[in-house]
């Protein structure tokens, strides 16, 4: 309203104003703006909820079997394949005036067989198509090595024997597989167990002997060690008996353009013939392959198989953050809140802890390399693994310096929300704990603790979500693209701190970005952020869950 | 300024002597002197800031939880100083309770806040913080009403029931004095009703001082009365006769209503 008007106009106005039934026309900057906040809240929710159906589609699709098209082409042969996708295009050297109508389009086929045609995918474009049929009897086969091969089964042999042709060769082959899965796990079991027991023996063997008490017990370690070496020869001569029993069979394929291929049925893991299933055997399909997906080791390189010891690594990593970050940041929030005298040095203190929730992860990385590593961990061998050196045990990285390196770029963030947790807590609660005469330490630790426990736990959320996804900094301290073993067997003691690990966020970036298939890969990347994402999302549920049921227990708690 | 009224019976359980006490460099309580004695109420009453809480709070030396708070004088209990850092503050709090203004319950369960005391104070076994608790709820009055929920929260008591709840949780240490700090300024006429019975029956037991502002809970429930202005003691003594023929002006004017 412009200042002009009289102010007994003004008054008469307002008088109007307040009169009943007479409302005053008002300028409709209010409404427009709860639909400026409420777009802006729609707009977040719909990039989310985007973000979310991609990865979920692609990464779940990846698992669905689909269907072998065969693509006759006339004089060029015929493709066999699964239709990956279908897209209309402007092919290369041809003026667009000249085409007649539409663009054409083409189809991106994965058509395998990696070791005939060197590569997996190709397009094909739809003018060049002559028929497409869906042979029932094409057969998709997983092996272990070679990515998948498309073709027609022709008969199945142990050598040169002839063990089945014609219609009795897949249910044979079929029966093969299974019986040969069985003898792969039984090795694989070898070879993990008594094999590796033997090599970890002959390990700690080798270092007893760098002791330096070793030359006065020279007889019983040479005779311990002509145990082993016997022991180790056995071992090897039946595991090379049953990598013979694994590898007599095999079966002949024939493709779609008629060349013949010889499969070793040791090596195959999975096979069927994907134009005979049903929907509900699809299904049950896909589901059978997203389990092994999450339970299985990764092959070829990370491109074929399962993501097990990733999630593994990267489970085990944050609950170590977790364990160390806890005790660390609500011991340095308590001092803050509680103990230390509120001056000029808090609040610098504070800010300063604040400030290094916003360092960049790089550089708590080379902080964990420099500190944990060579330093704290370069230390511990001297005094503890000297025998082992110059080979270092925890002087290298591992999933300890990893997750303490983690729990030093999570402390803030628990720091401070434990001290908002605390500085909920009012103070009549904590004058009616002094005032039956309790001291400040079980004041604090039996009536403040519990009652901000939801707060910390707040905390603990935020630094798990903050952890499970970082990448950077874990880079140079222990996470590897492939690790040996877990960082939790059977030998003593169990737990290895010391080992390297793989992580859910670095196997992404592994599998879609080092790896020379990026057509192959591009859906596991889906699918492995997709699993980090559920990961984090589930981590975060038992979080809240709990603090929930603290929350309810101490109802008063505001954080 | 009058000399206090020594106190009519009993001997004196809390003594205090010329207390002065600042806020820094301001005065609060501008040297006090009385006698609160054994198993009697004692009111305190006075306007808003007279430092009659500040008064209060001497007693369990809660005042050393505000920064910058000094005191001269001398205060007694059992005969003994309690000023100064040889005191067991934690000993003294022990045996001498204390309710507040507003209900404080920990966010804990209605056995947890009782018990706790008896805890912090070493009670382990569990048949006897048992008995304690079920005694200071009945105590308080409150055990009719929480014996089947003892495992709920405290917080979902009502206002008088917390209330209650902090006189059981007072009493559970068994002290000898229970301090009360408006107790009833947050609650109905029937919960305050309720806390003055029982203040009633725990002066069987103990030795009770309230602060108030409201003069007709100081004349129903009192045995004496303080009434303080401006850090200083007015006057002192028998609630009868100090409610019905005050010796000083001020006083009469205050309990009359015309100032305050």
């Amino acid at each position: 309203m412009p200042d002009a008007t009289p102010p007994a106009a003004r008054a008469s106005d307002r008088a109007a104003a307040l009169a009943p039934g007479a409302a005053r026309p008002r300028p409709p900057g209010g409404r427009a703006f709860i639909w400026l906040c409420g777009g802006a809240l729609g707009f977040n929710l719909l990039l989310v909820l985007s973000q979310l159906l991609l990865i979920a589609w692609n990464g779940l699709g990846y698992f669905w079997p689909r269907e072998l098209v065969a693509f006759e082409r006339g004089a060029e042969g015929t493709l066999l394949g699964e239709v990956h996708a279908r897209e209309q295009y402007r092919p290369a050297g041809i003026d667009p005036a000249t085409l007649a109508g539409d663009l054409p389009w083409r189809i991106q086929l994965k058509i395998a067989n990696r070791e005939l045609t060197g590569t997996d995918f190709l397009w094909l474009d739809e003018r060049e198509v002559t028929a497409t049929r869906r042979p029932a009897d094409a057969v998709h086969v997983e092996r272990l090595e070679w990515g998948a091969f498309h073709g027609f089964l022709r008969d199945v042999r142990r050598g040169d024997e002839l063990l089945a042709a014609g219609d009795a060769a897949w249910p044979r082959f079929l029966a093969l597989v299974e019986e040969k899965r069985v003898q792969r796990d039984a090795l694989l079991e070898l070879e993990r167990g008594a094999v590796g027991d033997v090599n970890h023996e002959l390990e700690e063997l080798r270092l007893e002997r760098r002791r330096p008490d070793a030359a006065a017990r020279a007889t019983e370690l040479d005779a311990r060690q002509a145990t082993l070496d016997a022991q180790f020869l056995e071992l090897t001569s039946r595991l090379d008996a049953m990598r013979t029993t694994l590898a007599a069979e095999s079966a002949r394929f024939v493709t779609a353009d008629g060349k013949e291929q010889l499969l070793e049925i040791g090596a195959i893991v999975h096979a069927l013939r994907p134009n005979e299933l049903s929907t509900l055997d699809r299904l049950a399909l896909w589901a059978s392959r997203l389990f092994a997906f999450l339970l299985e080791e990764p092959r070829e390189s990370n491109t074929e198989g399962g993501i097990f010891p990733a999630l593994f690594g990267t489970v085990m990593m944050v609950f170590l953050m977790s364990v160390a970050v806890v005790p660390l940041g609500v011991l340095a929030a308590l001092y803050l809140r509680e103990y230390a005298r509120q001056g000029a040095l808090v609040r610098v203190v504070r800010i300063a802890v604040n400030n290094l929730a916003g360092v960049p992860s790089i550089v708590f990385g080379v902080f964990g390399l420099g500190f944990f590593v060579y330093g704290v961990g370069g230390t511990l061998d001297q005094w503890f693994h000297a025998e082992a050196l110059p080979q270092p045990t925890f002087g290298t990285g591992g999933i300890l310096w990893a997750a303490l390196t983690l729990a030093l770029l999570t402390v803030p963030v628990v720091i401070v929300a434990t001290e908002e947790g605390l500085a909920a807590v009012p103070r009549a609660v904590r004058e009616g704990s002094l005032a039956l005469g309790a001291t400040k330490f079980e004041t604090t630790w039996r009536v403040v603790l519990p009652a901000a426990a939801p707060g910390m736990l707040t905390g603990v959320i935020l630094a798990i979500a903050r952890a499970a996804g970082e990448v950077a900094p874990l880079m140079i301290v222990g996470m590897v693209k492939l690790a040996p073993a877990l960082p939790i067997d059977h030998h003593a003691p169990f737990i290895h701190l010391d080992r390297k690990f793989m992580h859910l966020g670095f196997h992404i970036y592994d599998v879609g970005f080092q790896s020379p298939n990026a057509e192959a890969t591009k859906p596991l990347v889906f699918a492995t952020a997709l699993v980090l994402l559920v990961l984090v999302v589930a981590m975060n549920l038992v979080a809240i869950r709990l603090r929930n049921q603290l929350r309810q227990r101490y109802a008063s708690s505001a954080v | 300024m009058t000399e206090p009224t020594a106190p009519p019976d009993d001997a004196a359980i809390l003594e205090v002597e010329d207390l002065r006490l600042f806020y820094g460099e301001a005065p609060a309580l501008h040297g006090i002197s009385l006698r609160i004695p054994r198993r009697r109420i004692t009111a305190f009453i006075g306007p808003s800031g007279c430092g009659k809480s500040t008064l209060l709070r001497c007693f369990n030396r809660m005042n050393d939880l505000v920064d910058g708070v000094r005191t001269e004088g001398d205060v007694r209990f059992e005969g003994r100083t309690i000023l100064g850092n040889a005191v067991d503050v934690n000993l003294l709090r022990r045996r001498i309770g204390m309710v507040f203004q507003k209900s404080n319950p920990f966010p804990k369960s209605i056995y947890d806040n009782v018990a706790y005391g008896p805890r912090v104070h070493g009670v382990r076994s569990a048949s006897a913080l048992d008995d304690l608790v079920e005694k200071s709820l009945r105590g308080a009055a409150l055990w009719d009403e929480v014996k089947d929920r003892l495992r709920q929260s405290a917080l979902g008591l009502s206002g008088g029931q917390q209330q209650r709840l902090c006189i059981a949780r007072a009493i559970a240490v068994e002290p000898e004095v229970v301090l009360l700090d408006e107790p009833c300024s947050a609650l109905d006429p029937v919960a305050t009703a309720k806390i003055e019975d029982l203040m009633l029956e725990l002066k069987k037991d103990y030795t009770l001082v309230i602060v108030t502002h409201n003069m007709q809970q100081a004349s129903r429930v009192s045995d004496l009365t303080a009434f303080l202005y401006m850090g200083r003691l007015i006057e002192f003594g028998r609630t009868d006769e100090l409610f019905v023929k005050p010796r000083e002006k001020q006083t009469e004017d205050y309990i009359t209503g015309r100032f305050g």
